[in-house]
């Protein structure tokens, strides 16, 4: 029970966290955005985890796994997203825009 | 059992291995090495890695099997296994060769004298070198969909870097936009695996593709896995990072970038569709890509012939070709019943992806070469330039005959191949795309050879082209011509190990 | 009953943090919904029975996530960069029912899953006396897809150079990130004095405990990073410039050690990342160590950023 509807949250979050990233003109927003469907889809693996217990376990060992592994994938990613930004930040400072 | 299918661990397993985890090794190791260090360990690792290669593609085509090899000796789907077959084995050749001449022609501008201080250019350029080679290696033999998935972003973090590796503003917006496309499309590939494997309980493809039915988690997951793949290959509508992030990248980078990184995401595609649910025609879909790959090729033509600046001719010249890349799917499906056409298609397919990777690297090296000696780019002004230099303007006019798919050439071989497949298979319509592509492709082509053949206004005199540099692409375009000498037995090799053979042409 | 009120609770603060998050004006309140999030969603993974990955979400997630996301809203701020432009309404509207079918769609998708779910708890629970652990999540981790761990320590390390290769020019090999004064006094000053201690103390405790119960060397790691960027902030304590050889080898040493472990695997036992049985246990505890320690270092660096050109004032 708890699986599907924390499976369904993590569904709802993905439509959420594209909408940000699609319509936010903040980069900061849309990697803000990236980070919550990030986390609607690591939500998706844990109902998978979930209506996979078994064998004593409160869930399947192998999707949960996959999630700590995307987790850090996923700050790696929002570390380089952002400093690419901080650094556009500072050359554009440097050189305002002309437009 | 069917060879195709087998997850036994084969003799030569340990290649592909090899394949992956050297370079791997030579990034990390790059950064306490140091810029002269990772520049050093490169070359000393570029000739090890194409033994390797060529060792797989030996070893694949005698045992006519893929390669395999249970990491940690724990068998799929606990476990994870690579699986190196034939379009594997294409793809590792052709990374090898490309590395190599990148990193030939890079070393005048990345490298690092003795005694000189480390510059940030140089170990970056060096390690991101070494990390797309891993990347690209793992995601053409990795067999687990979440294994691949760590490829693919291996892939995104080293080709970022690299795509604005001059700190200008203009490559860092370029680079901005192709990352959150480029993120963006992981995460929607990562969000179908979560579903194949609640579908499935495994990511193993060979054992996906004995599993896979057509029940709504497995079209919702394949959705979502191709659409986040075609934004990381950027097949239009999804192609507008590309051009300003390769073009403003330096031109071994560029070349990189081109060649091998939109190939990875391609390969993924592929496997996809013909390998984790190869049971599961979906004609219409099929239709669907191809028609996206037609309109690039037309738009992405037509674009490169509206371009000013030649560095971004050739980046919609990516735009276009990656296009062709999609015409093997309808033609793939549609042709179960005739097991002859769909192997000219997937031939076609990967000689495409093969004769592409060189011409455009070759032509990548050879427009940045033009670039830097003439001072600028543009199209208008490069009269004078064959005559300053005549051996980037042949390299030029090789690869685009490649680009054109003029006979004799890798690219002629492979859009011929594509084009009867078309005819044969009664879709003649993707051979008028074909042949228009082709033409669009020559004029463009031809645009640039007619200024750089002109007079020009006499101030290229004293315009030196760089020999060695100018030998290393040239000799990439040489390359991409003379795939089309190859017999066409000689592929065969590429045919090994599809699995939608085994597993969609069984009764 | 009370379970399912708590879940539907948490997953109704869950949404309403999220949409918050996208719907914010300014990119500090996005922040601090996205935090918040970040708590709430460890709530939901101890909800779903996975504390492994509870604690990653909140050290990860939200905390040095939640760090670096600050420090970029502040940043960005003082100097801001110009924007994408945004949808008009039509397009937006347009946009918005894509993104609700495509919701629509994952959640049709996982009410399809098949019952029974297919699993591999049990072949995973079967094996675990070979891979010398108690907690099936490391067994994972460290034996049946320990590929998958040794490439993301490797992308950890990727990522750090790629973060590196962002600096302006005239910083090469300087001090990472900006420069915090020292703080003598307020709350963050007396957080950087307490908290290290207790913290590096958890996070060995964290790391030790991993093999046979939740935790181990993701966890631990955040939680060494986040008290070093602690002490940094508070500027007691100056990362070591990235020219540095030790820093380097610090960054490299974990995954280096572990690839190292993996081809010794083929030839002792004729595979990559196969553990002789009699060294299981000392192998794996070595490398557990080596990445905790180097995704740690990693992990700070991420945070810190670039080293900043030396000219500055």
């Amino acid at each position: 029970m708890s699986a599907t509807l924390y499976g369904l949250l993590g569904a709802a979050l993905v439509g959420i966290g594209l909408f940000g990233l699609l319509v936010r003109p903040s980069h900061l927003l849309r990697i803000l955005s990236f980070n919550l469907l990030g986390g609607g889809v690591f939500l998706v693996f844990g109902a998978v985890a979930r209506r996979g217990a078994g064998a004593g376990l409160p869930g399947d060992p192998v999707p949960q796994a996959l999630v700590l592994t995307g987790i850090v994938v996923a700050f790696a990613a929002t570390a380089l997203a952002v400093m690419l930004l901080l650094r556009l930040s500072a050359e554009s400072a440097k050189r305002p825009d002309p437009s | 059992m069917n060879s195709a299918v087998s997850l036994a661990p084969t003799p030569w397993g340990l290649l592909p291995v090899l394949a992956v985890m050297l370079p791997v090794a030579g990034m990390v190791a790059a950064l306490p090495l140091g810029a002269r260090g990772a520049e050093r360990l490169t070359f000393a690792l570029l000739p090890v890695g194409l033994l390797i290669a060529i060792g797989t593609a030996a070893a694949t085509y005698a045992s006519g099997a893929p390669l395999v090899h249970l990491l940690g000796h724990w068998a799929p789907p606990l476990g994870l296994a690579f699986r190196a077959d034939g379009l594997a084995t294409a793809m590792l050749l052709t990374a090898a060769i490309v590395i190599g001449a990148t990193a030939l022609y890079a070393r005048a501008e990345f490298g690092t004298p003795p005694g000189t201080p480390e510059r940030r250019e140089a170990l970056s350029f060096w390690s991101l070198l070494l990390a797309v080679w891993g990347a690209i290696n793992l995601a053409v033999v990795a067999d687990d969909l979440f294994t691949l998935y760590v490829a693919l972003e291996l892939l995104t973090f080293a080709a970022m870097p690299l795509a604005c590796l001059d700190g200008k503003r203009e490559t860092l917006e370029a680079a901005l936009r192709y990352l959150m496309f480029a993120l963006l499309g992981s995460v929607l590939y990562l969000l179908g695996v979560a579903l194949l494997y609640g579908a499935y309980g495994t990511l193993d493809i060979v054992l996906l593709a004995q599993r896979a039915r057509a029940a709504p988690a497995t079209v919702v997951a394949a959705a979502l896995m191709t659409a986040g793949l075609l934004a990381k290959t950027a097949l239009l509508p999804l192609h507008l990072w590309l051009p300003p992030a390769h073009a403003g990248a330096p031109a071994a980078a560029s070349a990189v970038l081109s060649a091998l990184v939109v190939k990875g995401s391609f390969v993924l595609v592929v496997r996809l569709w013909f390998g984790v649910m190869p049971g599961l025609p979906a004609p219409a879909a099929a239709q669907v890509l191809a028609a996206l790959g037609a309109a690039a090729i037309i738009l992405g033509s037509a674009a490169a012939l509206a371009q000013a600046r030649l560095k971004l001719l050739v980046a919609y010249s990516t735009v276009a070709q990656i296009g062709y890349l999609f015409l093997m799917f309808p033609l793939m499906t549609a042709a179960i019943a005739s097991a002859e056409d769909a192997a000219r298609a997937w031939t076609g397919g990967v000689l495409q992806a093969v004769s592409h990777a060189f011409a455009k690297a070759a032509m990548f090296l050879a427009v940045g070469l033009m670039a830097k000696g003439l001072g600028h780019d543009r199209i208008a002004d490069l009269g004078g330039a064959g005559r300053a230099m005549p051996l980037c303007l042949l390299t030029f006019g090789l690869a685009g005959l490649s680009l054109m798919g003029v006979p004799p050439s890798g690219g002629f071989a492979a859009k011929w191949l594509l084009l009867t497949s078309a005819i044969e298979a009664g879709q003649w319509w993707w051979a008028l795309v074909i042949l228009g592509g082709g033409l669009l492709t020559g004029t463009y082509v031809y645009r640039v050879l007619a200024v750089a053949l002109t007079q020009g206004n006499g101030d290229t005199a004293a315009v030196a082209e760089p020999k060695g540099q100018a030998w290393v692409a040239l000799a990439l375009a040489l390359l991409s011509v003379v795939l089309g000498f190859l017999p066409l037995g000689a592929f065969g090799l590429v045919q090994i190990g599809r699995l939608d053979l085994a597993i969609g042409g069984a009764p | 009953m009370t379970g399912l009120l708590a879940d539907l609770l948490i997953g109704a603060a869950i949404l309403a943090l999220a949409a918050g998050t996208v719907t914010a004006r300014s990119a500090f309140t996005a922040t601090a919904f996205f935090i918040a999030y970040g708590l709430l969603l460890a709530l939901a993974w101890v909800r779903l029975g996975a504390v492994d990955i509870a604690l990653t979400e909140a050290a990860i997630s939200a905390g040095l996530s939640g760090l670096l996301l600050l420090g970029a809203a502040s940043r960005l701020a003082a100097c801001p960069v110009a924007e994408e432009r945004a949808p008009g309404p039509v397009l937006k509207a347009l946009i918005g029912l894509c993104c609700a079918a495509v919701s629509a769609a994952v959640g049709y998708a996982i009410l399809s899953l098949p019952e029974p779910a297919p699993s591999l708890a049990e072949e995973a629970m079967a094996h675990l006396s070979v891979t010398a652990l108690g907690n099936p999540v490391a067994g994972v981790l460290m034996s049946y897809r320990a590929l998958d761990t040794l490439l993301e320590a490797a992308v950890v390390v990727l990522a750090v150079i790629g973060v590196w290769s962002l600096a302006p020019a005239g910083g090469w090999g300087g001090v990472p990130g900006p420069i915090h004064p020292r703080i003598e006094q307020g709350p963050l000053a007396l957080l950087a004095r307490l908290l290290p201690p207790i913290g590096i103390v958890v996070a060995f405790h964290i790391l030790w405990v991993g093999s046979y119960a939740p935790g181990g060397k993701f966890q631990a790691a955040a939680i060494l990073a986040a008290m070093w960027l602690l002490a940094w902030l508070a500027g007691l304590a100056t990362p070591p410039r990235i020219s540095s050889r030790r820093l380097r080898l610090a960054i490299s040493a974990g995954t280096g050690l572990f690839l190292a472990i993996g081809m010794f695997g083929v030839l002792a036992e004729g595979a990559f990342l196969a553990y002789p049985p009699a060294l299981t246990k000392a192998l794996m505890l070595a490398v557990e160590f080596a990445l905790a320690g180097s995704i740690a270092v990693a992990l700070a660096l991420l945070v810190m950023g670039p080293p900043e050109p030396e000219d500055r004032a």
